[in-house]
């Protein structure tokens, strides 16, 4: 920095002072140039005549260098009135011109419900989910330096261009331990800003936020409810006590404002976050939180879960597998081509894939309750799913019966397959495939792995063999895929069974169930007793969402990722595309994931739920934004961009208001949620067991 | 980054006005050549054609030549940019010493007690939540605090929204403006202007983070009791403490308040105490259990005078930073009177300054003929060569008292005087003060329709009144509030319900359980936890205000403050009086009287204000200026602000955060005359 101020002088005083005594000889010397000049244009005359001036150098290259050095200049004089217009206009002026061009928009929901004379009443507390929340640097090592308390992830991201390996060192957790690798601590921005913003211009909650506000919302009613979403659930706590921190704030929270309840809003993981307290805070102490068995009926109003991936979502076996998922990482979508570089390209995929092997939060996702939910070989809850076809609303029920009988018994895609080696596999009836086991498979010894650079993930002890055991068996369902897990990441996994389970509880009552690896289950978990509580899931429909992979062996499969998806598998009628099969759902969360359980499992007083807290199924359809203006849309579906749809909002804060679910109007369903529950067979009812 | 502005703006200054002066130039140039060619070649249509090109081609080359100068310039900045960023970010920083955090980590110190940070007044920012058309698009931005750029943009939009009530010290109608929670809330002020910032970093270094180390945000502008009725900051704080207390293996919080933070702490300590409604209800024992040490950084316990003359004519040098960061605008002849009154209007509102008012009346502050800093040597320089010892500074002073005393004795008790006369003349020969003099004539007479719109209690006053006030009075502490009620009626009638000046004849006194004691040491008890400690940690060796001289302002328009500092007062080399201010050591806000007194003496051993014996440390820091302009703003300097980078406080804070007790780190560090000033005061203990 000072050498910068330094230096900047000097070179300000040997560029400009000869150019004005340069500027007035030539006034006194124009006379004589006179005549050379005439035939000249206009803009030949000034190289010409400092051309003259400097002697020696060639024309052509001064002029260049001229030429460039004015075209900057005006560029950046025209920049600066730019910025001058532009900072010297009135804040409302975009809203004008947006207003003139489509029309005078719509209140926003907070205005409209402050009209309707909607006041703040619940307090309010987000809980963001996986990759939203921002973090920032603690403590690190010395590559890092001046990065103290700035943002690693979320904001702008600058340090991944500048020093990508520091960066993915610093992301990366602990191999062994998931937690802290020694010497870093990267730790969750709190407060409101820690995703409000996940990028500037990229909002999360700042819409809802804002709205919330306009009815009288403001920090002492609101709390965000950050936590390291890199860190499996329990080890939040473990590490940095962020579950005995929301319970405190909740309990601040219900406390300053004359014992009303808390309404608790989270979203994506969050949703298995809140899942995961909620058994916390009333199991007793050391495990849990110790705030007895009544804990969640007297602090907890409702819990509007939005876009929550209860049972998982296919998209992180993908983005375990091969670090190939859409978006499970956004660092590949907001460093595209970064990522896909050819120089770097399966160096940085491993890279990527090493650093989100190492956060047990991405193992939270894994689908959940096996084939009974997802499906087997011959067949899954989605069957029939009319997927090329655009949805009409009206007509939907009758166009479905209709679209079961006849498109889907001739060629219906097996979303049960979540994984299948080769199309025709993916395709092909379920006695004709020959599967052989992969389970017992010996894993050769990589010779690779001494030639291979630095980069390690655990594919590399896996050899030859093994990666063939695997293409072998052909294909994965949301059971086998588990164990294909376990077998080609048995170091990860085994950190991630320590804290995540994955099944369906037989019998709710056993005393294991009372281990924290369940809570972030609600197969494996009873909701807490609190009658009065109202659970809600809020989602977006109408887009297509990953579901099943078809997967091919990768070609060099020395140093790399020995698997891919078979981008060139498509097929219009079976909603194949890019070798991803998709169903509905909010892009990232098919519908099955975040309906069943408000739809099902949930629902009245079963097994899960024995106190028999009421549930809520709202479901948003995606209409895409109508023009640029309107930016991600007010009613838009999609996973993230769904948290400014304006009637997801309205419902929002009419919930926070004081409205229970039936006075928002109880159920609200676009897909074929109630029809995909029926089909599941999964036992609600305790009594029929004994 | 600052300093990369700074280069911008020269780059985009600099280009402009050399455009500008040959811009300017060559015109002339050409009515000189058009008037010779005139005569020698008037019939030459060729020449005159010619002429006419070369004159669009001359308009041309000097836009050329700017855009080109500019296009250099540019690039080379970029480049330069460019570079900065290739650059290696150690090569930069390697000369810089290990900072305190460093070194005490290889010591082997560790965090232990969780900490909690209180900012001091205008230091915290402030975010808006609702707010009137005018600041459409500023929703959760900072209003105060940040880049400052709205300020600029739309001021009397902003005055507006960070004004408060004036009748209930409340939010307007329709304005939210809410503390910015949270580290962030204080650790720059301005970007680059640090002022937590780097003691947190250090804290970090030896292992703090987010889970043990809290900012204590809360609105300054507020009264203190209001901040917990409108905001619940104080029930925050509580829960925060406590919830910290049991995160961290059942390890006491350290606390450090900072300026105006220290009382709101001690009010914080009254408050939890107290039973519900009033209080916390967190029971006798709470600040026993809860609480370590309270560190006070600069702690304004006793007021600062610099508040005196900030509420009475908005001239604080720098008790509301607005002047310092914004002189351009304040002192702009456009807006000029105007906008003092505004400021005036809007630091009014806010009862937080109040709070600053001098406590304690006559028995501390001084009367007309007395002060306890009596004697104080002004030459700064002089005295920090001999003051190397705490032996020999007793001896220096005393010499130097008797030197003085003679020639020009500043007369510190009078905190405000009208004109230099009765600054220092004999009490005997000035008009006594008698506040019942001040009955105040009917307002049917006042200016007030006249004036526009902004409206400062000044306009209620006759003119009668306001020469009654001027005419050759001194003012010391005590009658100096009822002057203020006599110019301000309203807004002291609101902040005296939040806040009392006094001294406590009987502390038992039930009236003692109302809050507006419990910000003022000196009518309440410190809570009963003996196991506590008290530290005043302060800078000391720079010039304070301390008393001031005024005048009545020349143009008595209605909209002007009728009262300014005369600032063409100026005593001899070695006098106090500089610019109609006389001065006395501290850091530069606070004088070592308000900092020190109740550690030095008001709290020391078992006295009635301390009846558990806490144990109080003083720890002064001499202030050195920053030896060179790459030091930014030094790391041993005694500043108000710029201590909180000062390398020895820092440490001590660290070593008691990571255990250390008082004695540990050294007892007691005095360079000041703070032990003979708070002996000369006679309070009965």
């Amino acid at each position: 920095m000072s050498l910068l101020r330094r230096r900047k002088p000097i070179t300000e005083s040997s560029d400009s002072k000869p150019l004005l005594e340069k500027e007035e000889e030539e006034h006194h010397q124009e006379d004589d140039d006179d005549d050379d000049e005439e035939g000249n244009g206009k803009n030949k005359k000034t190289p010409s005549k400092i051309k003259k001036k400097r002697g020696e150098k060639p024309p052509s290259k001064w002029s260049c260098l001229d030429t460039c050095c004015w075209f900057i200049g005006c560029i950046c004089i025209t920049w600066w009135l730019l910025l001058f217009l532009y900072n010297a206009m009135p804040a409302s002026f975009p809203q004008y011109v947006t207003e003139a061009i489509t029309g005078p928009l719509p209140d926003p929901p907070g205005v409209k419900l402050k009209k309707e004379g909607l006041e703040a009443k619940h307090p309010v507390v987000f809980v963001p989910g996986i990759v939203t929340g921002g973090l920032e640097l603690w403590e690190g090592r010395e590559c890092a330096e001046g990065l103290f308390r700035k943002r690693l992830w979320g904001g702008t991201f600058g340090d991944v261009y500048k020093r990508p390996l520091c960066w993915v060192e610093h992301m990366s957790l602990d191999n062994e331990t998931g937690l802290d690798p020694c010497g870093i601590r990267v730790r969750p921005v709190s407060g409101l800003v820690a995703a409000d913003y996940f990028a500037p211009g990229y909002f999360v909650w700042a819409v809802l936020i804002a709205n919330l506000a306009r009815i009288g919302y403001e920090e002492k009613t609101m709390y965000m409810a950050a936590y390291d979403w890199r860190l499996s659930f329990q080890n939040t706590e473990v590490r940095d006590q962020t579950l005995s921190r929301i319970k405190s704030n909740i309990e601040l929270l219900v406390a300053t404002n004359g014992g009303r309840k808390v309404v608790v809003i989270p979203h994506s993981m969050g949703v298995l976050y809140f899942l995961h307290f909620m058994k916390w805070v009333e199991a007793p102490a050391p495990m849990g939180g110790g705030g007895g068995p009544d804990w969640c009926s007297k602090h907890i109003k409702a819990v509007v879960n939005i876009g929550g991936p209860f049972l998982g979502v296919p998209k992180a076996i993908a983005g375990l597998f091969s670090a190939e998922a859409k978006d499970i990482a956004v660092a590949r979508a907001l460093a595209p081509g970064f990522l896909d570089n050819d120089i770097f390209q399966f160096q940085t995929l491993q890279h990527v894939m090493r650093m989100s092997r190492t956060w047990d939060s991405t193992m939270s996702m894994i689908p959940r309750g096996g084939d009974t939910i997802w499906g087997g070989l011959d067949w899954s809850p989605e069957d029939g799913y009319p997927c090329s076809k655009k949805r009409e609303n009206d007509t939907q029920i009758t166009d479905q019966a209709g679209a079961d009988n006849a498109v889907c018994k001739a060629r219906s895609a097996n979303y049960g397959r979540i994984i299948s080696f080769g199309k025709d596999v993916a395709e092909a009836p379920s006695s004709d495939i020959e599967r052989i086991d992969f389970r017992g498979a010996i894993k050769g010894l990589s010779a690779a792995n001494t030639t291979c650079r630095d980069v390690w993930t655990e594919y590399h002890d896996m050899g030859l063999a093994g990666i063939k055991a695997v293409a072998e068996y052909k294909t994965y369902t949301a059971e086998s895929v588990v164990d294909l897990l376990h077998f080609v990441a048995p170091k990860m996994m085994a950190r991630g069974t320590a804290h995540f389970s994955y099944g369906i509880a037989d019998n709710l009552d056993d005393p294991k169930y009372k281990h924290y690896k369940y809570w972030s289950n609600p197969l494996e978990t009873t909701l807490p007793n609190a009658p009065d509580m109202e659970i809600f899931s809020l989602y977006g429909v109408g887009l297509q969402t990953e579901r099943a992979y078809v997967y091919k062996l990768s070609p060099h499969a020395e140093c790399s990722i020995p698997f891919k998806i078979d981008t060139s598998a498509d097929d219009e009628a079976t909603c194949l595309r890019d070798g991803v099969y998709s169903v509905d759902g909010d892009e990232t969360v098919p519908v099955l994931s975040a309906g069943f359980m408000c739809a099902k499992g949930w629902r009245g007083k079963t097994r899960f739920n024995p106190s028999g807290v009421r549930t809520y199924v709202r479901e948003y359809d995606h209409s895409p934004p109508a023009n640029l203006l309107e930016g991600r849309g007010t009613l838009s579906g999609a996973h993230v961009d769904i948290m400014g749809n304006f009637a997801l909002i309205e419902d929002v804060i009419r919930i926070a208001a004081g409205a229970s679910g039936k006075e928002l109007g109880g159920d609200q369903v676009h897909s074929n949620i109630f029809n995909w529950s029926e089909k599941i067979n999964l036992r609600l009812d305790n009594e029929a067991m004994q | 980054m600052a300093s990369i502005l700074r280069l911008r703006k020269l780059h985009y200054v600099e280009p402009a006005v050399k455009c500008c002066s040959v811009g300017f130039e060559s015109p002339k140039i050409d009515e000189k050549l058009d008037k010779k060619e005139e005569d020698v070649i008037s019939a030459n249509n060729l020449a005159l054609g010619i002429k006419n090109k070369r004159k669009q081609g001359k308009e041309w080359r000097c836009v050329d030549s700017c855009c080109w100068l500019i296009g250099c310039l540019c690039t080379t900045w970029w480049l330069l940019l460019l570079l900065f960023h290739c650059w290696p970010v150690t090569l930069l920083r390697a000369p810089e010493l290990p900072g305190p955090g460093v070194r005490l980590k290889r010591e082997g110190l560790m965090a232990l007690h969780p900490v909690v940070l209180v900012p001091g007044i205008v230091t915290g920012g402030l975010e808006l939540w609702e707010g009137r058309p005018c600041a459409h698009g500023l929703f959760r931005k900072r209003l105060w605090g940040g880049s400052f750029t709205e300020i600029f943009k739309r001021p009397l939009c902003l005055l507006e929204h960070l004004s408060l009530r004036y009748e209930t010290g409340l939010d307007p109608p329709g304005i939210r403006v809410r503390a910015v929670p949270g580290l962030v809330a204080a650790d720059y002020f301005a970007p680059g202007y640090f002022v937590w910032a780097v003691l947190i970093e250090n804290l970090a270094k030896i292992g703090y983070e987010e889970k043990n180390l809290h900012m204590a945000a809360y609105d300054w502008r507020l009264s203190f009791q209001n901040t917990e009725i409108r905001d619940h900051s104080l029930t925050r704080l509580k829960s925060k403490i406590e919830l910290m207390y049991i995160t961290n293996g059942y390890k006491k919080v350290v606390v450090v308040p900072h300026s105006m933070g220290a009382i709101y702490f001690l009010h914080f300590l009254k408050w939890v105490e107290t039973p519900p409604p009033m209080g916390g209800g967190g029971g006798p024992g709470w600040c026993a259990k809860h609480i370590k040490a309270t560190m006070n950084i600069g702690p304004t316990f006793l007021g600062v005078p610099k508040a005196v003359s900030n509420l009475f004519s908005a001239e604080g040098r720098d008790a509301s930073y607005i002047r310092g960061m914004v002189p351009g605008v304040f002192d702009s002849a456009m807006l000029g009177l105007q906008t003092f009154e505004h400021v005036m209007r809007m630091s009014r509102t806010w009862d937080s300054i109040v709070s600053l008012l001098p406590k304690g009346g006559d028995a501390i502050w001084g009367n007309m003929d007395w002060s306890p800093e009596e004697g104080h040597v002004c030459d700064f320089s002089k005295k920090s060569h001999s003051q190397t010892s705490l032996s020999d500074n007793n001896v220096n002073n005393s010499d130097v008292k008797g030197g003085f005393r003679v020639k020009d004795l500043a007369k510190y008790g009078r905190i405000i005087s009208f004109g230099k006369a009765a600054s220092v003349l004999h009490s005997s020969k000035l008009p006594t003060v008698d506040s019942k003099e001040f009955s105040r004539t009917s307002t049917s007479q006042t200016l007030n329709t006249s004036c526009g719109e902004v409206w400062t209690e000044y306009d209620e006053m006759s003119r009668q009144n306001i020469q009654n006030v001027a005419a050759d009075k001194a003012y010391t502490t005590t009658t100096l509030l009822d002057l203020l009620r006599l110019v301000a009626p309203k807004m002291m009638r609101r902040a005296e319900a939040h806040f009392s000046h006094g001294i406590a004849d009987d502390l038992d006194d039930p009236k003692y359980n109302h809050y507006k004691y419990w910000s003022n040491p000196l009518e309440t008890k410190l809570p009963d936890a003996p196991d506590m400690e008290m530290y005043c940690l302060y800078g000391v060796g720079i010039p304070t205000e301390r008393s001031y001289v005024y005048k009545a302002s020349p143009s008595s328009r209605c909209k002007s403050i009728p009262y300014q500092i005369d600032s063409s007062h100026s005593g001899e080399d070695n006098s106090c009086l500089r610019g109609g201010v006389y001065f006395v050591d501290g850091d530069e806000s606070v004088p070592v009287l308000s900092a020190g007194f109740m550690c030095a003496k008001g709290w020391r051993g078992r006295t009635r204000f301390n009846p558990s014996g806490i144990a109080t440390h003083i720890r002064e820091y001499r202030h050195k200026p920053p030896t060179s302009l790459l030091e930014g703003r030094g790391i041993e300097s005694g500043a108000h602000v710029d201590i909180m980078g000062n390398s020895a406080l820092i440490e001590d804070i660290l070593r008691v955060a990571a255990g250390a007790t008082g004695d540990e780190i050294g007892g007691d560090r005095i360079y000041s005359d703070i032990l003979r000033m708070s002996k000369g005061i006679n309070l009965p203990l």
